[in-house]
């Protein structure tokens, strides 16, 4: 079982779907030849040919508009955004048709596309290439939003996206894609698109949060653990549908909670979980629920992108103002 | 001079029947068959007299609002009656005649103008596309669908319908130079009808003809009188065969004029005057075809009577049995939101309940 990194995760799924679905197709920018800019689609071009693997022109909503269309033909495409910041331009599309194909037309059409991109920051990347636009997406009814954090997780979680019958949006945190590497074995084997999944087990406080932030948060309770305090840390994963329950049954033993993301705080979807704790999760809360993200600014250029994200310090403080409760 | 010209294109337009009627040969051979002649136009005066009680619906509230189609019907008519049924169709919404020469039933196109999502759920075409409300964003579907026949190696032609303000938008662009790159089986028809609202065409693009944007995306353009309908169905039956045995996309410009509002909530008299319009009524397509057949004698009063009392009759039950059509239960808006309904959906839905 060989180690790989997330994006190599990325890479066996894609190949290991081409392989068991003739109607699965990938298509995006410079993913053909050039096996994508991060190298997720490598080999795949070579392996199943210019009719399974197409590169496209530059052009985004095209890339989602003509998935829209393969999709309702019975193909299942899987498209590459080469950012996250660039699939605004994909925002019609998936609203005004992915989401709503099946409901428009009464399960006569559907929409099983994936719309796969890299997400986040912690890369030095130029302008517009560190987006966490998940919120936009998360407000979507019909959409699936899927949020990986490791390579065995980014593995099974796209092979479960491709599978679906109904739109996912799946993003890949950049700065994961070579940052760990694990053993993944190719079984063609998928995990669930409705559970988040609990990374450590702990009683005294849950961190929650996905994509980026899940090795600060797992960090963070190293060092908590070190200060006699044992920390549950929950990766969400998949963002829409979220598996409220998982989280309120964590707070039901926990009592305190910081909730942790890249994106921006405010509308971010961090707020929704915040609210579930509000309502079903009140009465189980010791602490107010803390939120550990990016600042409401506009995301700052490399220089100072470190401190514009959550770091553990950040998360650390968060949980030490919620353990003081009580 | 060091320099030389490196490209010209030219676009033509299409014509077989004049604005009076008279046959400007020479004609398609179809132009002859009498049986068809008949056929498109009873088909139009249909789509005349389902717009008109569609119309009469919304003023009376028992309709939502309405994109009628009067004076364009020979657009969708035409490229209808020239599409096979395993071609697919992706519509706007002025596209009823396209439509409903595909066999979407006049009951679905007034359950889904009438608010419900059954009128979507043809029983019919089942693969073709519902109505596009924003504008051009369905024309990258058209590509997709191409491309999976190009992919399956199907002899089958996506077939897309979009106004003459869709050709400004991105979408429109970004679909054509796909279709260019992988020379899909797409025939993109503009229904040029002149007006985007209160936008004029002046106003919408400077280019000479809207035809003329496919030759910057390397693929064929062309304008079509798309008040005549022999001419339209000629043009697009030509781009469509040359699609179905992989000769590649084509771009038709249908001209042809909105003799009424936008929508019904719309009142163009803000913004034209009955002094612009008037004249194009001495082009519209149904009195030309009767023209027509009536100088080829393949036409006759009673034949007349008889096609305005059928598509009477016709919409009149339509519109009954619209009526007629309890709206669903609340819940069941939940019914096609995903294929299996998640939890936190399905408990909204039990809190709905099943009124």
């Amino acid at each position: 079982m060989p180690d790989v990194t997330l994006v190599q995760a990325i890479d066996l799924a894609l190949g290991r779907a081409l392989a068991d679905d003739p109607t699965v197709v990938l298509l995006g920018e410079d993913i053909g030849t050039d096996g994508g800019v991060f190298r997720a689609t490598d080999g795949l071009l070579a392996r199943y040919g210019a009719e399974r693997v197409l590169d496209t022109p530059l052009a985004e909503a095209g890339i989602a508009g003509v998935s829209i269309g393969l999709a309702a033909q019975g193909f299942r495409p899987v498209a590459e955004i080469q950012f996250m910041a660039f699939a605004y331009a994909c925002l019609d599309q998936m609203i005004n048709h992915a989401a709503r194909l099946r409901t428009r037309t009464q399960g006569r059409l559907t929409c099983p596309i994936v719309l796969r991109m890299p997400c986040g920051g912690g890369i030095h990347a130029p302008e517009h290439h560190s987006e966490s636009g998940e919120a936009c997406f998360t407000n979507v009814p019909g959409l699936r939003v899927v949020i990986p954090s490791s390579p065995a997780r980014a593995y099974g979680l796209l092979l479960a996206a491709i599978r679906d019958p109904d739109p996912v949006l799946f993003l890949e945190p950049a700065r994961l894609y070579r940052s760990q590497r694990e053993a993944v074995e190719d079984t063609g084997i998928a995990l669930p698109l409705d559970r988040c999944i609990v990374l450590r087990e702990g009683a005294d406080i849950a961190l929650v949060g996905w994509g980026g932030v899940v090795p600060d948060m797992l960090a963070a309770a190293r060092v908590l653990a070190d200060q006699g305090t044992e920390a549950e840390v929950i990766d969400v994963a998949t963002l829409v549908p979220l598996d409220a329950d998982t989280i309120l049954a964590s707070v039901a033993k926990t009592g305190r909670c910081v909730v942790c993301h890249e994106a921006a705080l405010t509308g971010g979807f961090g707020a929704e979980i915040a609210a579930r704790l509000a309502g079903p999760g009140l009465l189980s809360l010791l602490a107010p629920v803390e939120r550990v993200t990016g600042y409401d600014t506009v995301l700052p250029l490399p220089r100072l992108e470190e401190a514009h994200r959550p770091s553990v310090a950040r998360i650390l403080a968060a949980a030490h103002r919620a353990l003081a409760h009580g | 001079m060091p320099t030389e010209p490196v490209a010209r294109f030219q676009i033509e337009l299409t014509r077989f029947v004049a604005a009076d009627g008279a046959a400007l040969p020479p004609l398609p051979d179809f132009a002859t068959d009498e049986k068809l002649l008949a056929t498109l136009y009873r088909a139009m005066v249909f789509v005349r007299a389902f717009d008109a009680k569609a119309v009469a619906l919304q003023r009376t509230g028992r309709l939502g609002t309405y994109a009628s189609s009067l004076g364009q019907e020979a657009v969708g008519t035409g490229a209808a009656s020239a599409m096979r049924p395993e071609d697919v169709l992706l519509p706007s919404f002025r596209d009823q005649a396209a439509m409903l020469g595909r066999g979407v039933t006049p009951l679905e196109m007034l359950l889904y103008w009438g608010g419900d999502e059954r009128g979507s759920d043809f029983a019919g075409p089942r693969q073709d596309f519902p109505i596009s409300v924003p504008v051009a964003s369905h024309i990258p579907h058209a590509a997709g669908v191409a491309l999976a026949f190009k992919l399956r190696h199907e002899k089958r032609v996506a077939l897309c319908i979009f106004g003459d303000g869709a050709t400004s938008k991105g979408d429109f662009y970004e679909a054509l130079n796909m279709a260019g790159v992988w020379q899909l089986p797409l025939v993109m028809l503009i229904n040029n009808n002149q007006w985007a609202i209160s936008v004029p065409r002046s106003t919408q693009s400077a280019a000479q003809t809207l035809a003329q944007k496919a030759i910057a995306a390397g693929i064929p353009g062309e304008q079509v009188d798309g008040n005549d309908v022999i001419a339209v169905r000629d043009r697009v039956g030509k781009a469509l065969d040359k699609a179905r045995t992989g000769g590649g996309p084509t771009l038709i410009e249908a001209l042809t004029y909105r003799l009424g509002d936008h929508t019904t909530s719309d009142d163009a008299r803000r913004y034209r005057d009955d002094a612009t319009v008037s004249p194009h009524w001495h082009e519209e397509p149904i009195a030309r075809l009767r023209q027509f057949m009536l100088a080829q004698g393949a036409w006759s009063r009673e034949r007349e009577e008889a096609a305005l009392a059928d598509a009477a009759t016709a919409v009149d039950s339509a519109m009954e049995e619209y009526l007629a059509t309890p709206k669903r239960p609340a819940a069941s808006m939940f019914d096609h939101l995903f294929a299996t309904l998640p939890p936190g959906q399905a408990s909204q839905r039990t809190e709905l309940g099943d009124a």
